[in-house]
């Protein structure tokens, strides 16, 4: 009889229906340890260490994967980190959303909302980097700046909140990070003068839980370092998804470049919060500490990353960190309990700044700043690395990190605000392409101290996974998607996607054995043994 | 016949420019200090490209006339480019006018003969790499509209000193295979685990993976194209040949 229901039990196996369980905040919490073959948030743990903890996918038998399915979307160019539950993927384009069936890649439901024909992007492709889940629906950030949460089973909306207006410059391309009872984003437009903030609803109604600007308003601490009125267009978007630590109930939140992004002369002063971390509380939004890693910038090196929180021993104590290797090129270690800066060093060329002092603050080299002649500096505006995600592993204790190679000559140029319009004061040159390059480095996660380096052939847009396999994934401009030995940087698998990778791989178990998924271009890649 | 005297006045300046009556005169400087204020964000602030595509060249695929252009400008191109509806159309016309001339290089007074210089182009093989309006081989870069691209003095230095600055998409590579063989070429493709290259010899294709190759040397000192120094090509010859070359502007012969 026993027999007879397996041999049944295989036979059905195509027609099997995957049951949409609601996802609470204690499976997202829990998922490296419960259920390692979801992919449940933006970095796969609240973290941000973008790690696998699947091992089936071994540095022995890498070189056999092959594509088991792939995705084309219907726009252009995806930087999408999907979203794995319960055998179903959950993936989003600019003002779109799909489920997907883990096994084949075929739709289950899809949902659209018109992007209004007024819509700009300002200074950014129109793409979106994912959804976040919770409870029993998917949640999505939309170009013309509305939080839409969609019923998990069918992609019926069940709430959408305009968040902010896009006609000033305003615009959403993060995915959303889900926490406890609250849905939390933020917002692009750091090219057209806006005041950025972060946002919290709650995930049940749509209704605003806090706001935290990240440029403070009058009599706030912080408004001091504006001179005059820059802080009402001083920028500081917050485009890219944060990190969070249950134990401390802190989040931590990269903010962008002050504008206008060239031309400093009327925004003097430190300009914060623009290019810091923040950490604020995750129920109020209050600020507990921030961090400055470039002030008063002028190379529009925004600090949108995805903030690394690891535990570990600095001069003969445990600490809880945040670690970052930064746009400005380089590498932070900071206390995330207090924002005390620990450690630094540059990670890539840099030409801006002689050292970091026993604060963290740069101590700069004289005449960097964009002219009107133009300024040649490293990194480039692009910066030694971007939005796209680094990658922890607690079992190599390295980071993982897409570096460019980019120096720019920087030109200052006059900007005037006219809402919805450019207000950036200026641009770059790059250097030939031919002087250009990259790398994906593995740095020691509490120095910032190369161990390891692969060297690409351009200056990459690719995200990193790290696996318990003893893996790295990543991709290249040239259509490469790659693995490599964790602890040695070696190449053991490689496939040509046929256009660029520019987005983050995710790392999630169908029917039991462990895939990889990597955009390049417009197609989603999903690989298997 | 007051009004009339008036109306000539003001049309007059229109005229000259070339322009129809409800065309505004463009202001090149003016479109230059637009442009480098809110295009170079993504065009490059010389117009080399960023984000956005490379402008700098004589032909804009998706805005092949001045109307285009303008249009592209003023009301974007979606989905990526937004527009400048903050510009008057006085502004547009100028920022166009702007991204036109970087594309092309202006007309300059030269000595040489255009004429003698087609016979020197024939006579010293140039046909061999190069193609013009559809004739000759394609080794190097198509010449047909590089009088637009290039001015003289960069014409003179690529016949005189072609690895001073290498073509794009022209870097000489030389690769060793593991088994000792060498092979000489222009790099056509290459990622971090593969290269393809055309062989200097034969022109022939070839493709590898890098882990079976002991060695790629990038030339990045060195041109496939001979230099031509003063015996092989005297200065009066030199300067038919820029000449000529700077008469080639894309359009038919």
């Amino acid at each position: 009889m026993r027999s007879f229901f397996a041999v049944y039990a295989l036979w059905i196996w195509p027609s099997v229906t995957w049951c949409q369980k609601p996802v609470p905040y204690s499976r997202i919490l829990e998922a490296p340890l419960k259920e390692p073959g979801s992919w449940l948030t933006y970095s796969g743990n609240y973290q941000g260490h973008r790690f696998s903890p699947l091992q089936e996918i071994t540095t022995a038998n890498v070189h056999q994967l092959r594509v088991r399915w792939a995705y084309q979307f219907p726009l252009a160019r995806t930087e999408v980190s999907p979203i794995v539950a319960d055998g179903v993927m959950y993936i989003t384009a600019p003002n779109q959303a799909a489920a997907l069936d883990l096994r084949t890649g075929r739709p289950l439901w899809k949902w659209e909302r018109p992007v209004p024909a007024d819509y700009q992007s300002i200074g950014f492709s129109r793409v979106n980097r994912g959804p976040a889940i919770l409870d029993d629906k998917l949640f999505v950030a939309t170009l013309d700046c509305y939080l839409v949460a969609l019923d998990l089973a069918t992609g019926q909306q069940r709430w959408a909140v305009r968040v902010a207006d896009y006609k000033p410059g305003y615009s959403m391309t993060l995915a959303p990070l889900a926490v406890k009872d609250k849905v939390i984003v933020g917002l692009s437009g750091g090219e057209a003068g806006i005041r950025g903030f972060i946002d919290a609803y709650y995930a049940a109604s749509g209704k605003r839980a806090w706001r935290f600007y990240t440029i403070p308003g009058p009599g706030e601490k912080g408004n001091e370092t504006w001179s005059g009125d820059s802080w009402k267009t001083g920028g500081g978007s917050t485009w890219v998804t944060g990190s969070y630590d249950p134990s401390l109930n802190l989040l931590y939140w990269g903010v962008g470049n002050p504008g206008p992004d060239w031309n400093g002369d009327k925004r003097l002063g430190d300009n914060l919060y623009t290019c810091s971390f923040v950490a604020l509380d995750a129920d109020t939004g209050k600020l507990r500490w921030y961090f400055q890693f470039t002030p008063h910038d002028t190379h529009d090196w925004d600090a949108t990353h995805v903030p690394v929180l690891i535990d570990a021993e600095i001069r003969g104590r445990m600490r809880k960190l945040v670690v970052n290797p930064n746009r400005n090129a380089f590498y932070y270690v900071l206390d995330r309990e207090t924002g005390e800066f620990l450690a630094g060093r540059p990670y890539a060329k840099q030409t801006w700044a002689k050292g970091l002092d026993d604060r963290g603050r740069p101590i700069l080299v004289p005449g960097m700043d964009p002219s009107e002649e133009g300024t040649l500096v490293w990194p480039s505006l692009n910066g030694a690395t971007v939005w796209f995600s680094p990658s922890y592993s607690p079992q190599t204790k390295l980071v993982y990190v897409s570096t460019r190679e980019v120096g720019a000559i920087y030109y200052k140029r006059e900007a005037e605000y006219k809402p919805g319009t450019f207000f950036a004061g200026g641009g770059e040159r790059r250097i030939s392409a031919k002087e250009q390059w990259g790398a994906l480095r593995a740095l020691e996660a509490t120095t910032g101290k190369l161990v390891w380096e692969f060297r690409l052939a351009s200056p990459p847009w690719a995200g990193v996974l790290s696996t318990a396999g003893g893996l790295v994934f990543s991709g290249t401009n040239e259509g490469n998607i790659f693995a490599l030995d964790a602890q040695t940087g070696k190449p053991l698998w490689d496939f040509q996607a046929g256009g660029q990778v520019s987005s983050n791989p995710i790392s999630f178990e169908i029917d039991g054995h462990q895939h990889i998924a990597l955009a390049a271009e417009r197609v989603l890649f999903v690989f298997g043994l | 016949m007051g009004l009339n005297w008036r109306l000539g006045i003001l049309a007059l300046p229109v005229l000259l420019a070339g322009q129809s009556a409800h065309d505004p005169v463009p202001d090149i400087p003016l479109g230059k200090r637009i442009f480098e204020s809110q295009c170079a964000v993504c065009h490059g602030q010389d117009g080399s490209g960023g984000r956005g595509p490379a402008l700098n060249r004589p032909t804009l695929l998706k805005a092949p006339d001045d109307q285009s252009l303008r249009r592209a400008i003023a009301e974007g191109l979606p989905p990526e480019m937004p527009g400048a509806w903050q510009l008057s159309v006085r502004e547009v016309a100028s920022v166009a006018a702007y991204v036109r001339s970087l594309g092309s290089v202006p007309v300059e007074p030269l000595k040489g003969d255009p004429t003698r210089g087609k016979l020197v182009y024939q006579s010293k093989g140039c046909a061999s790499c190069h193609i013009i309006q559809g004739q000759g081989r394609a080794h190097g870069p198509e010449l047909t509209a590089i009088g637009a691209k290039r001015n003289a003095a960069f014409l003179r230095e690529a016949i005189r000193n072609p690895a001073a600055e290498l073509a794009e998409d022209y870097l000489l590579v030389e690769i060793e295979t593991r088994s000792g063989q060498r092979i000489r070429g222009v790099r056509l493709s290459e990622d971090p685990f593969t290269i393809q290259l055309r062989d200097t010899a034969q022109g022939r294709f070839h493709s590898f993976r890098k882990n079976a190759l002991k060695d790629v040397r990038r030339l990045l000192s060195e041109s496939s194209m001979p230099a031509y120094d003063e015996a092989s090509l005297p200065a009066a010859e030199l300067e038919d040949l820029v000449a000529y070359l700077a008469t080639l502007r894309g359009g038919p012969q």
